[in-house]
C-alpha cells in the first residue's frame, strides 16, 4: 500500500487523533495526538491490510523554539509481509512529558524508549524497567535536548570525582601480594613513583 | 568425625544450588566482544535473569551530528560498526542522499556495493573466527584472519585506510578503483568459496561444534520479529527480510542474489545463514566487476558536499578553509526541511539513519538505529533459561559490536 493510501486510513479511523500529514522524498509522517498513541499503534500492528509488524526505529526529536509542541516521539514503521512503510511522529509537549509505551505491542520497543527517556527526558508509562542506559545513573539532564551544551556545560558528572579518587587508591595497589619483600623495591615500583 | 564434615559440605552445597546467586560477566570479558556488562542472576548453571547494561562506550555521535555538516559526520560513522565500517559509510551516504535528493552516477553505485560486500565479507569473518573461539575452535579464528586480512590490504589500496576507511562522500565515492585493485579483487572472489569450503571441514559437522549449537538460544520467527531483530540473527529464524531486497539500494536492483533463511532459530542456524551469505556476497562482488560501467563517481549537482578537488579547491583555497566551507554549506538551495529515515543492510543487521532538516547545512536531528544495540536488548529474552556457558554462544550469534551499541 502507498504511505498516502495509509496515511488516509489513519485518518478515517482516528479522525480527532490527527493533526496533519508531512510528505519528503516520497515518505510520509503522520502527526498525531498522543493520548491513544497505543490503540493507534495496536491498530496498526493488528490489522490485516497493514500489519506493521516491524518497528524499524524510535526515536525523539526536540523542537525547542521551532514549534508550539516541544518534543516529538517518533516511530518507523514496517511492515515485512507487506513491504510498506509509515511513519507515525506524536507530539509530546513539554510540560506534559509523558507518554505510553509500546512495549505490550513490540518487545524491542524497551531499549528504544529507554534511550528516549536518558537522552530527551521523556517518560514512557507502563514501560517494565525505565533507567538509563547510555548514560550513568546520577548524570544530570539530558544530553540530546537541544538545550543542553554541547561540551556539557562545563561540569562534571556527579560520579567522576569517586572514579578518580578509586583510580588513585589502584595505583597504590600491591599487585605482588606477599611474593615480594616490601623493604625491596623494584625498578617497576621506582617507576610508578 | 571425617564422615560427619563430608556430611556437613554435601548439605551446604546442596543449599547453595537453590538460592539464587548474581554474577557480573564483563565490562573486561574475552567473549563479550567489546565492554558490554551482563549480570547473571544463576541457580546453579541455569541464567533466571540477564541483565545487559551498555554506555561504556558512548561517545555521543548523535549530539556530536547535530553541530557538525553533513559532510563531517561521515568520517564519526567509521567508528560505529569499526569492523565493517565501508557498510556504515554506505548506509550514512545513501541516508544523506535521501534526504537531499541527489541523485549517485551508476559507476559510484557499482562501487559502492563492492565495497559494502567486501565489508560483509570482513565483518562475517571476523564474527566466525571469534564465534569459534569462544566456543573453542582456535584454528577457525587463524584461517579466518587470513582471509581478512587479503581485504583489509585492498581496502588500504582503495583509499589508504584499513579499517576507518571513511571512502564513500555524498554523492558518490572520493576515489576511483584502479585496474589492479578489481583484478585482485577478482582473484580474491575466484579463491574465496574454497576458503570457506576450508572454513566449513573443520566446524560444520564437528560434534562439539553440533552440541554446542544445535537448540541453543532459540528464537521464534514471530518473537525474533517482536524483538526488533534484523540481518542474519532475524532470517535464522526464518523471517525473510533483507533490506537489500525490501527497500533496494544502490546497485542491489541490478544483481542477482538469494537471501539464505534458516528455520529453527537456534544459534546452528544463524551460523549456517552468515555462511550462505558469504558465498552470496562473493557472487555479487563477481557481478559487479564484470557489469562496472564506465563514467563519473561523484554527483556533480553536490559540489559543496563532496571533498573539494581540482577546479573546486582553488575557489577554498582563496578563503579561508572553514569559512569557505561553512559559506557552502549554508548557500545550497538543496537543504529543504523535512525528514527521512532511509536502512541499508550493514554485516550486523539494518543500520537505520533517521534525519530531520530545518533548511541548514547541518542536521537538526540524526538519529542512529543501530542492529547491535536492539540485538544486545534482546539478549535478556534470549538468554533466559540457559546455561552460562551458551550466554557465550548466543551472544557470538546474535553478532554485537559495542561502538556501534552505544553510538
Amino acid at each position: 500500500m502507498e504511505p498516502l493510501e495509509i496515511a488516509q486510513k489513519i485518518r478515517e479511523r482516528f479522525p480527532d487523533q490527527v493533526i496533519g500529514m508531512e510528505e519528503h522524498r516520497d515518505q510520509v509522517g503522520v502527526i498525531v495526538r498522543k493520548d491513544r498513541i497505543v490503540e493507534l499503534l495496536r491498530w496498526l500492528h493488528d490489522d490485516p491490510a497493514l500489519q506493521f509488524n516491524h518497528l524499524a526505529d524510535l526515536c525523539g526529536v526536540d523542537y525547542l523554539g521551532k514549534k508550539e509542541v516541544r518534543f516529538e516521539v517518533v516511530y518507523n514503521l514496517y511492515s515485512i509481509p507487506l513491504q510498506h512503510g509509515i511513519r507515525i511522529r506524536a507530539q509530546v509537549p513539554e510540560d506534559d512529558c509523558r507518554i505510553d509505551s509500546v512495549t505490550s505491542i513490540w518487545m524491542g520497543a524497551n531499549w528504544h524508549e529507554r534511550e528516549c527517556y536518558d537522552l530527551f527526558g521523556i517518560t514512557f508509562d507502563g514501560h517494565p524497567d525505565l533507567r538509563r542506559i547510555l548514560l550513568p545513573e546520577g548524570w544530570e539532564g539530558h544530553p540530546l535536548r537541544k538545550d543542553y551544551p554541547l561540551d556539557g556545560g562545563g561540569k562534571n558528572w556527579s560520579g567522576y570525582d569517586e572514579v578518580v579518587e578509586k583510580s588513585k587508591k589502584l595505583r597504590k595497589y600491591d599487585f605482588y601480594g606477599t611474593y615480594q619483600d616490601p623493604t625491596k623495591k623494584t625498578g617497576i615500583e621506582d617507576a610508578r613513583e | 568425625m571425617l564422615e560427619n564434615k563430608a556430611q556437613l559440605r554435601l548439605v551446604k552445597n546442596d543449599e547453595a544450588t537453590h538460592e539464587p546467586y548474581t554474577i557480573a560477566m564483563g565490562p573486561q570479558h574475552p567473549a563479550t566482544h567489546g565492554v558490554l556488562k551482563l549480570d547473571l542472576e544463576l541457580d546453579g548453571e541455569t541464567v533466571l535473569e540477564c541483565k545487559p547494561t551498555v554506555g561504556f562506550l558512548h561517545r555521543g555521535v548523535e549530539k556530536l551530528a547535530e553541530n557538525l555538516s553533513y559532510a563531517q559526520t561521515l568520517p564519526l560513522t567509521d567508528r560505529l560498526d569499526y569492523i565493517a565500517s565501508m557498510a556504515n559509510n554506505v548506509a550514512y551516504s545513501i541516508a544523506v542522499e535521501k534526504l537531499l535528493g541527489i541523485e549517485v552516477p551508476l559507476r559510484a553505485k557499482y562501487i559502492r556495493t563492492i565495497v559494502m560486500e567486501m565489508a560483509r565479507l570482513t565483518g562475517h569473518l571476523l564474527w566466525l573466527a571469534t564465534h569459534a573461539l569462544d566456543i573453542g575452535a582456535m584454528t577457525v579464528f587463524l584461517y579466518c584472519f587470513r582471509e581478512r586480512e587479503n581485504l583489509l590490504d585492498m581496502f588500504e589500496e582503495i583509499c589508504g585506510a584499513r579499517l576507518t576507511t571513511s571512502y564513500t562522500c555524498i554523492g558518490g565515492v572520493r576515489q576511483d578503483v584502479t585496474g589492479h585493485f578489481l583484478e585482485s579483487l577478482y582473484a580474491f572472489t575466484e579463491d574465496f568459496p574454497s576458503k570457506i569450503k576450508e572454513y566449513e571441514t573443520l566446524i560444520d559437522k564437528n560434534r562439539i561444534w553440533l552440541k554446542r549449537t544445535q537448540n541453543v538460544g532459540v528464537v521464534s520467527a514471530e518473537d525474533a520479529v517482536s524483538l526488533g531483530l534484523t540481518g542474519p540473527t532475524l532470517r535464522g529464524s526464518g523471517v525473510d527480510y533483507d533490506v537489500r531486497k525490501h527497500m533496494p539500494y544502490d546497485a542491489y536492483p541490478y544483481v542477482e542474489f538469494e537471501v539464505p533463511i534458516g528455520s529453527k532459530g537456534d544459534v546452528y542456524d544463524r551460523y549456517r545463514c552468515r555462511m550462505e551469505e558469504m558465498h552470496q556476497s562473493n557472487s555479487i562482488i563477481r557481478q559487479c566487476i564484470e557489469a562496472l560501467p564506465t563514467g563519473p563517481i561523484r554527483a556533480a549537482d553536490a559540489p559543496d558536499l563532496v571533498m573539494p578537488y581540482g577546479a573546486q579547491k582553488k575557489v577554498v583555497a582563496d578563503a579561508t578553509f572553514s569559512s569557505g566551507i561553512i559559506k557552502l554549506m549554508q548557500d545550497n538551495e538543496r537543504y529543504i526541511e523535512g525528514d527521512v529515515y532511509v536502512a541499508a543492510e550493514v554485516p550486523k543487521g539494518e543500520l537505520g539513519f533517521y534525519f530531520v532538516s530545518d533548511g541548514k547545512g547541518v542536521p537538526y536531528r540524526m538519529h542512529i538505529r543501530s542492529p547491535s544495540y536492539i540485538h544486545i536488548g534482546a539478549l535478556s529474552f534470549l538468554c533466559k533459561g540457559q546455561m552460562v556457558a551458551d550466554v557465550i554462544a548466543i551472544i557470538g550469534s546474535v553478532d554485537v559490536v559495542l561502538g556501534e551499541c552505544d553510538r
